[in-house]
Parts: C-alpha cells; structure tokens; sequence
C-alpha cells in the first residue's frame, strides 16, 4: 500500500527532523528539501499529496514558492501549509493573499500540526492506523 | 698632516652627515618640524649652487682671468633681488601642480607631454654627468695634495680607487636619504639639513683661510689692497661680451639646473622663505666671494711657479704650516662637492624614473587594472637611477682621465641647462607658448650644445677629430663646431651661448605661434600663466566612469595603502560621506591627479587617470572658462558655481540622511520580525522535540539524539540572549570596562586560537607580521579579543577562496594602533558595505552562519566603548576590516552617556 506523501521544504535541520519523525509515525510519507530555489523542482518531480512551507528560506522565500505554485496550472491545486517564525500578523495575512491551504506559527504542538496537515490532505486519515503493521 | 688622519677626519664628517640626515629624517616623521621649515635652512640649502667648482675654481679663475669669477655670483644675485617674482611665481606653480623636477614642470604645462618630460630629463643628464665627474675630480684632486709630500705633486697613488669610493658613498647617503619618500612633495628633510650643515662648513672654511690670509699673511686691509695693485690681476681688462654672456648664464643657470629647481621650487616648503632667501642668498654669495681675490693674489706670490691655482685654498694653509686650516679647508671642497652631487643625483633620478622608466612600464603593461606594486617599482628605478648617475659621473671622469679638461665644464654644464630657459619662462608668462614650440626650441638648442660645445670640450681624445673642428664635418667650412656660419674668433663658451640659445627661443617663438594648442595644454597654459589669480582652476576631468574604489586601488599602489586611504577618507569628508569612497567628481579627480603627480609626475599621472576614466578629457565648459577672459563673467560664473556645489552637497547628505532613514525604519520592523524568527527558531525544534520525548517508547539511540538536539538548540537561545543582552549594555554605554595591559601580539593569538573552532575542516592560513605586532595596549583586553574573534571567525566562515588566507597587518600611528584584517576572497558588494554592521545584517541569510548575525553590530558597539573604530576598508580585494584603538583607553572618557 502507498502511503501519501507530503514535502517538506525547510532550512533548518533540527526542525526538519521533527517533522519528519511526527508525519512518518503518522503514516506519511515524507521527502525533506532544505533549498528555497529547489522547492518547485521537487514539487514537480515529485507530486506530492501536500507541501509543508516555510517562509523564511535561503534562495527563494516561501511567498515565492507558493505563488509560483497557484500559478502553475498542472500544481496549482497542491494544498499548502505555511510555516513562519515571525509570527506577525502580516505573515498570515500575505501567506492568506498568497494561497496558502493553512497557515501555523512556530513553536507549534506537533499534534496541531498533524491535524492541520491531515484537514487539508482530506478527511480520511493517510493510509490505515497509525499504528499499522508496519511499526 | 699625516694623510691616514685626514682620511679618518673625512669619514668622521661623513658619518656625522650621515647622522644629521638621520635625525632630521625622524624629527620630520614625527611631526617635529619647526626648524626644518625655517628659511635659513632653505637658503643655506640653496647654497649648493656653490659647487667645488665654486669654492676651488673662483680662486683659479681669479688667479687666471681676474674679475671674471664675479659673474657666477652676479647672476644669481641679479636674479634673487631682480627677479624675485619669477621666482615666486615658479615656487606657486610648483607647490599648485606638485611638480616633481623641472621636467616635469615642463612636460606639465605643455599639456602633460611626456615627450618633452624625456627631452629636458635627457638635456639634463647630458649636462650634468660631466658637473658630477668634476665634483670627484675635485676631491679626489684635493686629497692627492694631501697624499704627496708637496703641495705640486698631487698624484695619488691610486687616484681613480679614491673617485669610486667617493662615487659609491654618495650613492648610498643619495639612496638612502633620497628615496625614503615616493612622493617628491614629501621632502627630503634629512639630505636638505644635511646639505644646509654643509653650506655652513664651506662658508666658514672659505672665510677662516679668506681671514688668515688677510690679517695672517698680509698685514691688514691696507697692505692687502696694495698687494692686490701690485699683482697682475690689477691689469685685468673686463671683456665686455663674456662678461655680460657669463653673468647671463648664470642668472638663467639658477632657475634652470635641475638641482637648483630641485631645492628652490621641489624642496621649497614654504613660499615665505623666499623672501629671506631673496636677500639672505645673495649675501651669502657675497660672502663667498669677498676673500677669492686675497687668496688668489697671495697664492700668486707665495706658489712654486707651475702650481695649480685652482688648489691655492689648500695647498696655500698646507705650505705655510697651517695643518687644521687646511684641513678645514678640504672639509669645505668636499662639502661644496658632495651636496652638489647628492642633490643633482636626486633631482635627475626622479627625471629618469618619471619620465622614462614608469611612463615605459606603463606603456609595456596592458593597463592600471593589472595588479603590480606602482610604488616599488618607482621608488626601485629611482634608486637604480640614481646609481646610474653616480656611475656615469665617475665613467666621464676616467674617460676624461681626471684632467684639466674638465675646468670649463661648469659653464658647458651652465649653458647646457639653460636652454631650457625660453621654454620655461615663455611658459609661465605667455599663454600662446605650445607643446611644438617648446619641443623645437629645445631640441634645437641642445643639438648646437652638443655638438658647438659638449663634443668639443670631451677633448681631442674624444668625439671629434682636430681635423673637423678645424675645416668642419664633410669640409663644410661654415658648419665648424666653433665658427658656426662663418662667423670667428669668439670665444667657444660665448660662441655656442649666443647660437644655442637664439636659435632656440627662435624656433620656440615662430613655432608658438604657428601652431595650436590642445585642450589639455590650454588649460595647463591658464593654470600657469595665472597661477595668482584666485582659483588656479584648470580640472581636466568631466565626471567619468571611474569607480572611486578602482581609484583607490590604483593610488593605494602608488602612494601606499595608508597614505592614499586618508587621502580619500578626507575627500569623502570633505563631500560630506563617511568612509573611503568619495563620489568620482571632476574635483576630486583633479586632486587626485596632482596628488599622483606628486609621485610620478603629471604626464603619468595623468596617462594612469585617462586609463581608467576611459579618455575623458576637458569639459566644454572648462574651455568656456578659459576662452572668457571678462573678469565680471568669471566671478558671477564661480558665484553660481559655488552655489550649485553649496546646493549639491546639501543635496547629497539630505538624499544620505533620507536613504539612511528609510533603511533604518525598514530596519526597525525587520529587527521585530527577526528577534521573533532568531527566538521561535530554537523554540520550534525544542518543544516538538520534548513532545516527541514525552511519549513512552521511544528507542533509547533516538531518545539519546533528541534530547542533544534539544540541548544544543538551548544553548543556541541562550547565547542569542547573551547577545542581544551584550549589545543593548554596550549601546547604552553601561558598560563596564575591565581596563589591563597586554601585549598585542598575544590578544591576536587568544583570538586566533579560539576562532580555530569555527569550520575547523577547512583549510585557513594566517599572514601575519610577528615583529610589528609586539606593542602593550592599555585596554579592555576580553572586550578586544571579543572583537579580533569575531574577525577571525567571520572569514573562517565566509571568505570563498579555495586557500582562504587572513592577513593581518599592524601598524603603529601615534598614539593608536591601527589593526588591519584582509582576506582573499570576493569581499562584500558595495551596496553592502553600508549596512554589515547594522543587527541582524547576516549577508547569507542563512542559519548555517550559526550566529544570529549581531557578531559586527556588537563589534563596533565595544569599539566604540573602547574608544576607537572599527569600519569595512573597500578595495583590497578581499573583505578587510580595519580596528583604529589608542594604545592608552583615557581614564577620564568612561564613553558617551547614553
């Protein structure tokens, strides 16, 4: 069975880890890119069910990324959660104005995030239980 | 008078030289200049117009043709009192231009024409080898009276050994002492204090044996005047035309010797110091020439018959017994003869490597942008230069084998030198002079000099057979070297005088008026010819292309890094910008020119500018101002101009102080927005991590690595806290400073050990100076080493070039210590360089710099508690910062309260 996949672009290694680990237990398949300018490559390549963005990224910054995303007809209907440090206002507001699917501010509880991500991908959790046999 | 003493004596003087020059030269770098700007020593340092020829031939030439010896110092008197503002003006244009050599002066006027900077420095070096071989003649003659029992037989034993140690010695105190300094502006305080002492030692040496020949030999004035009437010089008949020719020469002689304008316009550091010197040098002079006739006369009575006359200053004290007067007296001559030559080797060298080597090399290399050290070069082809002189000096005096050949060659040197008269007088008082003119007059004269004058005078033995000089070259009777046209029984001196230099200022006046000036050369015209009045105007640059910091680069390889960085630094003060980048005006570019030219003379200063500027010449209006001649127009148009520069600085520092505003506003919102991001970063990983952590089965590895994550993502917020905290305490000046003294050298290797953490895989070599870096400084010594980490780190971190090297340089000024820290990668873009030290100003914007990017904005804020600066210094190449710290931190300055 094919789990869904979901890709992750953000920086910071530490962060990545984290998610990584949470999404996977959860039954996700996830793909890690740490290079703004790489993002949309990956998303083509790869086609996966959601992306996972930060906002702040060396190269390209995730505004970027996402509005080049809506405005790719073959990818514009990836959901899209936006992740930002800043936590402003205005972050939400431009990430909103950008298309973003979700929207979550760092420090988050991972179960928000798992919640979030599974809102957007569809209401059925990804593939099976968490705690299938493949644990 | 054993002959070993007066060898010891002699190099007792010379090292007592050697020592003044020392002295003056320290006194000079650390500012202690009061007497060094005296006007006595700058007319004493024209003195060396009296050469050895001067001092030992006045008596011969007395001795031989009477009141003749007179001119020599008539001239020169005629001009100091007659001329004075000729005099002056040429001091004006000199310091104006930053003329380096009379050359230079000329190629400078008639448009930065190198080819007539070669002409002169050619004509110069021609007329001056000989004057330099009958220096060391004249010592070397002088010594040989010391060496041989008596007084007439003056033949060393190895006579032409003597020359070349004298020939040698010279060239080291020139080397020395004369190219300490590239820019000729600069001075050369230790030789003029040496050659000043000297001009003392000849004065009292002439005037001690003028006394004891007076009140000594002869019994008082009164008997002295009567001994006078009864020798033959009583029966001296003036000769009207040599007199006159002779008195001409050498007025013209006094402005146009290379090592005249050397110390009356190059070394002249004040122009109020001409008026003493216009009555102070001729009454030197006077004295000079009040004891020749005494002398003369009673060396006549009292010589073995046959004795050489040219020698009766020495020779008369040394026969009647006078042991130490003599001795005094040889210290005279070779005093007269060494200051000559140190100061004509120097005057010629900067010729020869301004406008022969540099302007060659410059020509050989593709273009300023070529790296190359500009300045060693110059200051090496100076010094070899200077060798060269030396060298050809003492090769004319073997070649003329040491004879009495050479007893005129002071007034072929003479007229030699003053053909460049019409050219140089012509162009400062006669705007129409051109660049074809003076090149003709030139080039005319100097062919007659040569071949009327300095061919024949080398002697049968050299250049031109008797048969020419006697039936002409092809048997062309009306070409004889010394009947040119027919025209016979002049004197040869006065002879080539009158055909060389009528045919020149001929050739100069027709030509000058035939021909046209260039833009170049008529702005040089007005510059000179109006030197008085007012703006001394002349820009040559329309605003180029040139970047200020290609600018820099080039004149830090020729002034020196230092020198041309304040040099900019002031320049961009003066523009109202901070830092070392001045915008490229027509202004700044035409004192950087005459800056340069000081260095390595107008036409190559010029020739490097263009290079970069890309030919820009003279602007229209440049021309305008030079064509209207209305005074009214002048003024109203340098009114409206000093307006609009009023208008366009105010301009710049508002569009400065707006740019800097919206940037410090976008920078306020973004410090928010990166404080929250530098903070919740950590955060993140840290509470998903403890998450992660809380839940029960978990395996022990990945439990054991993310509770390290977690620990290291803590410590990573505490330090930005520290940080932040650091910076906000020294912005608020609320520090305190834990003030001790360290020696330099260890703070730097702390510093360079404990910056070795960051990227330690990579490769990173230091460049440093160990000996310079030993000095104690009285500082915050943890605050400072925080600084020189922060350094250190940053170009282990950043520099890009695949062998990263550091560089750092130390370098004591005055009470500060100037610290330098230059690396060899791509340096940081100028657009840039402005805002490295703002917080949270990270280049990469990534977090794999590892700090938060607060590392220079904490810097300068300690600089600045420790009383100094820290800025970025563009155009090194790599990224370079540059530390300024006093050695002492002042007790009493506990920083600005906040």
């Amino acid at each position: 069975m094919t789990h869904k996949q979901v890709l992750l672009v953000e920086d910071e290694p530490n962060i990545a880890e984290a998610i990584r680990f949470i999404l996977t237990r959860a039954g996700w398949g996830v793909a890690v890119e740490p290079s703004g300018s790489q993002a949309i490559a990956r998303i083509c390549e790869e086609r996966p069910a959601a992306v996972i963005l930060d906002l702040m990224l060396p190269g390209r910054s995730g505004l970027e990324i996402l509005a080049e995303l809506r405005a790719d007809a073959a990818l514009s209907a990836t959901p899209v959660l936006m992740l930002t440090a800043r936590g402003q206002g205005r972050d939400r507001e431009a990430a909103t104005a950008a298309g973003a699917t979700a929207f979550l501010a760092k420090p988050f509880a991972n179960a928000d995030l798992l919640a979030a991500l599974e809102a957007m991908a569809g209401a059925e959790p990804a593939t099976g239980p968490a705690t299938g046999p493949h644990r | 008078m054993p002959f070993n003493t007066l060898v010891a004596v002699s190099l007792v003087y010379v090292l007592f030289l050697f020592l003044v020059a020392f002295i003056a030269e320290r006194r000079a770098r650390r500012g202690r200049l009061r007497f060094l700007y005296s006007p006595w020593v700058y007319t004493l340092s024209l003195s060396i117009y009296c050469t050895a020829w001067t001092f030992y031939g006045a008596v011969g030439s007395a001795a031989r043709s009477g009141l003749e010896f007179l001119t020599i110092y008539l001239g020169p008197t005629l001009v100091f009192i007659g001329w004075w503002w000729v005099l002056r003006k040429l001091v004006r244009i000199g310091r104006t231009q930053r003329v380096t050599s009379i050359a230079d002066l000329i190629s400078s006027r008639y448009g930065k024409s190198n080819l007539l900077g070669v002409i002169v420095t050619l004509m110069a070096v021609a007329a001056s080898t000989p004057y330099i071989a009958l220096q060391l003649q004249s010592v070397t003659l002088s010594f040989g009276v010391f060496a041989a029992d008596t007084p007439q037989f003056w033949e060393l034993p190895n006579q032409s050994a003597a020359a070349l140690w004298i020939a040698g010695g010279l060239a080291l105190f020139t080397i020395l002492f004369g190219t300490r300094n590239l820019d000729a502006n600069e001075r050369h305080h230790g030789v003029v204090t040496a050659v000043a002492l000297e001009a003392i030692v000849k004065l009292v040496a002439l005037v001690a044996v003028g006394i004891w020949v007076v009140w000594g030999l002869a019994d008082g004035v009164g008997d002295m005047l009567a001994r006078i009437d009864a020798s033959t010089l009583a029966t001296w008949q003036l000769e009207p035309g040599r007199f006159a020719g002779f008195t001409f020469v050498s007025a013209a002689a006094v402005l146009t010797l290379p090592r005249m304008f050397q110390v009356l316009v190059v070394e002249n550091t004040d122009e109020r110091h001409l008026v003493t010197a216009s009555w102070a040098f001729p009454a030197y002079l006077l004295l000079m020439s009040l004891f020749v006739v005494p002398i003369a006369v009673v060396g006549l009575e009292r010589a073995a018959p046959g004795a050489n006359p040219d020698l009766f200053v020495l020779t008369l004290p040394l026969s009647e017994g006078w042991g130490r007067l003599a001795l005094l007296a040889f210290l005279g001559g070779f005093s007269s003869a060494t200051s000559m030559v140190i100061v004509a080797a120097i005057a010629l060298s900067t010729m020869v490597s301004n406008h022969i080597v540099t302007p060659l090399w410059l020509a050989l290399s593709r273009g300023p942008a070529e790296r190359g050290d500009v300045r060693g070069l110059v200051l090496t082809s100076r010094r070899l230069s200077i060798a060269a002189v030396l060298a050809m000096g003492y090769g004319y005096y073997r070649l003329s084998g040491g004879s009495e050949a050479l007893a005129s060659i002071g007034f072929i040197a003479f007229i030699g030198a003053a053909q460049v008269l019409p050219a140089l007088i012509g162009g400062i008082f006669w705007r129409g002079a051109t660049h074809t003119g003076a090149a003709a007059g030139l080039i005319i004269g100097f062919a007659i000099w040569l071949y009327a004058l300095f061919l024949p005078s080398v002697g049968e033995t050299g250049l031109m057979s008797a048969h020419m000089m006697d039936e002409g070259p092809f048997g062309l009777g009306w070409l004889r070297p010394q009947a040119l046209f027919g025209i016979e029984g002049l004197d040869p001196l006065i002879h080539a005088l009158v055909w060389s230099l009528m045919l020149n200022t001929l050739a100069f006046l027709i030509l000058s008026m035939l021909s046209f000036p260039g833009p170049v050369e008529r702005l040089q015209g007005v510059a000179f010819v109006n030197v008085f009045e007012g703006r001394s105007g002349a820009r040559g640059w329309s605003r180029g292309q040139a970047e200020a910091e290609d600018l820099l680069s080039m004149a830090q390889r020729i002034l020196g890094a230092q020198e041309a960085q304040l040099f900019f630094q002031a320049q961009a003060a003066g523009q109202g910008i901070r830092g070392f980048l001045p915008d490229p005006t027509p202004d700044f570019l035409a004192a950087l020119e005459r800056k340069l030219a000081g260095s390595v003379g107008a036409a190559t200063a010029h020739a490097m500018i263009s290079q970069l500027i890309g030919g820009a010449a003279v602007s229209v209006q440049d021309l305008i101002a030079v064509a209207n001649e209305a005074q009214e127009i002048k003024e109203y148009s340098a009114q409206l101009e000093a307006q609009s520069d009023e208008l366009a600085r105010t301009a710049r520092a508002l569009r400065a102080a707006n740019e800097k505003l919206t940037s410090l506003s976008v920078q306020k919102d973004a410090f928010l927005g990166q404080i929250s991001h530098e903070l919740r970063t950590p955060m993140t990983s840290i509470r998903a991590f403890s998450e992660i952590l809380m839940e029960p089965d978990l395996p022990e590895p990945v439990r054991a690595q993310y509770a390290e994550i977690i620990h290291e993502e803590a410590r990573r917020l505490t330090r930005l806290l520290d940080d932040l905290i650091d910076l906000a305490v020294l912005e608020n000046r609320k520090v305190d400073l834990n003030i001790s003294v360290a020696n330099l050298h260890d703070l730097i290797n702390r510093a360079a050990h404990a910056a070795s953490s960051t990227r330690p895989e990579r490769a990173f070599r230091f460049e440093r100076d160990f000996p310079t870096e030993h000095m104690a400084v009285f500082t915050d010594t943890d605050r400072l080493v925080q600084v020189f980490i922060n350094l250190i780190a940053n170009a282990r971190k950043y520099c890009d070039a695949e062998a990263a090297v550091l560089r750092i340089e130390v370098k004591r000024r005055k009470n500060r210590v100037q610290i330098d820290f230059i690396d060899n990668g791509a340096g940081i873009p100028k657009a840039q360089q402005g805002l490295i030290f703002e917080k949270f100003a990270r280049l990469t914007d990534t977090s794999k710099a590892g700090g938060a990017g607060l590392g220079l904005a904490i810097c300068r804020e300690i600089m600045a508690n420790l009383g100094g600066t820290i800025d970025y210094l563009p155009g090194q190449g790599g990224a370079a910062f540059r530390i300024v710290l006093p050695l002492r931190r002042r007790g009493d300055e506990p920083g600005r309260a906040g």
